[in-house]
């Protein structure tokens, strides 16, 4: 009986509102919603990683359908900052949200924001997580002596081969124990 | 007179950005391949720096970073006539690179505690990256004082350059880097006149054609 009323509603007067009701759906999108889009997309240079591990995504706001997003670059130079920020605005888009994504040029981010998870991931993708941001900046002398651990055998015979790398974030560094050069993740 | 807010992030920008393109001249060709790496890299951070102080500066004069970086004509570009040398020699590369990153630490250091917020920022954030140029180049300034011909040669390209590296800074931050560049180099540093900002060398204006060819090629815009 009630779907014939439905029916025949449906044929005077059009679909319900409920049938339009993906666009209504859509605003109710939530600020857990968005972490978990954005805990997907892959670091653009190690994608072992993702950007919510890296620790770079700084504020999430949801305004009905509008999400806002805040960022800071690892590294201003970072060449993959144009690909994160796309792939951030699509990921809220996907969820049917306006995205409004903003770069952060501040030292609201430091390495220490790197979660256990995220260094645990990048040491298992042979990356040695980077050591934690003291006082003062970091020394030739620091940087020289052996306290890195090799994240392949754990050892902490290795030594600074250069201070760059691949990209700007990581530095290269050798192990004395198994022989093998890897990337270091600076401090920053 | 008093530099504008725009003035001040202009003439960084351009440094950083003209350092960066000479940096960069290096990969490929490097003495060695951890040194191509090395200023690869740095040309890499310094034009980054140079984006997010352009971007900065253009929000207050209502245009673009990339207008800013590569439309304006060879004499309204602000950077230091230290920035433009084209010095494809070693020696003096690395002396650049140490004097450059000495005076932009004392710059930065300033600029850090500049009351605008958004600067002082970017600043903070600057510095900390540049903090592996400045080991990169005291590592290869102590190789090069640890044997005689190293700090010779040392030596002969930090008095050729020292006029220009003066230039970099202005009358109230210059007392600084005399000071450090003092403390830091076993050798007394030639009296000289700066050679200031606000005047250009030849250079410049083959760099600027070079690094635009590409964006001029195109003035309505291209689609990669």
């Amino acid at each position: 009986m009630v779907t014939a009323i439905s029916a025949l509603r449906t044929w005077l007067t059009g679909p319900e509102p409920r049938q339009q009701s993906p666009r209504r759906l859509r605003s109710r999108v939530s600020a857990a919603d968005v972490w978990d889009a954005l805990a997907e997309i892959p670091d653009p240079e190690i994608p072992a990683i993702s950007l919510v591990d890296l620790g770079v995504v700084r504020k999430v706001e949801v305004e009905d359908a509008r999400v806002r997003v805040a960022f800071t670059p690892t590294f201003l130079g970072c060449p993959a900052l144009e690909t994160m920020k796309l792939q951030i605005e699509a990921a809220i888009a996907a969820l049917g949200a306006q995205p409004e994504v903003e770069v952060l040029a501040d030292d609201s981010w430091s390495t220490d924001r790197i979660t256990p998870e995220g260094r645990e991931k990048l040491r298992a993708a042979g990356f040695a997580p980077p050591a934690p941001r003291e006082a003062a900046a970091p020394t030739l002398l620091q940087l020289q002596s052996a306290v890195f651990r090799c994240p392949y055998c754990g050892s902490r015979e290795t030594k600074l081969e250069n201070l760059f790398g691949p990209t700007p974030c990581r530095s290269l560094r050798y192990c004395e124990s198994c022989r093998q050069p890897f990337e270091q993740f600076k401090t920053i | 007179m008093e530099r504008s807010r725009a003035d001040i992030l202009l003439e960084i920008a351009d440094d950083e950005l003209i350092l960066g393109w000479r940096n960069s001249e290096w990969t490929g060709i490097a003495p060695m391949l951890e040194e191509d790496v090395a200023f690869s890299s740095i040309a890499q951070n310094e034009i980054g720096h140079a984006r997010a102080l352009y971007e900065l500066a253009a929000r207050a004069l209502g245009t673009t970073a990339d207008a800013l970086a590569l439309d304006r004509r060879p004499e309204e570009y602000r950077c230091a006539p230290f920035v433009e040398l084209r010095r494809l020699e070693w020696a003096r590369t690395i002396a650049r690179h140490w004097l450059y990153e000495t005076a932009d630490q004392i710059r930065l250091e300033s600029l850090k505690d500049s009351g605008d917020r958004e600067i002082a920022a970017l600043a903070a954030k600057i510095d900390r990256e540049e903090v592996y140029h400045r080991l990169h180049a005291e590592m290869w300034i102590d190789r090069l004082l640890s044997n005689p011909e190293g700090s010779a040669k040392l030596q002969e390209a930090v008095e050729e350059l020292w006029p220009y590296a003066l230039g970099m800074l202005d009358d109230e931050l210059r007392p600084v880097l005399v000071e450090r560049v003092r403390t830091a180099l076993p050798f007394e540093l030639p009296d000289v006149e700066p050679v200031t900002r606000g005047q250009h060398t030849a250079e410049l204006g083959e760099l600027l054609q070079e690094m635009t060819a590409v964006r001029h090629s195109a003035p309505e815009g291209a689609e990669w």
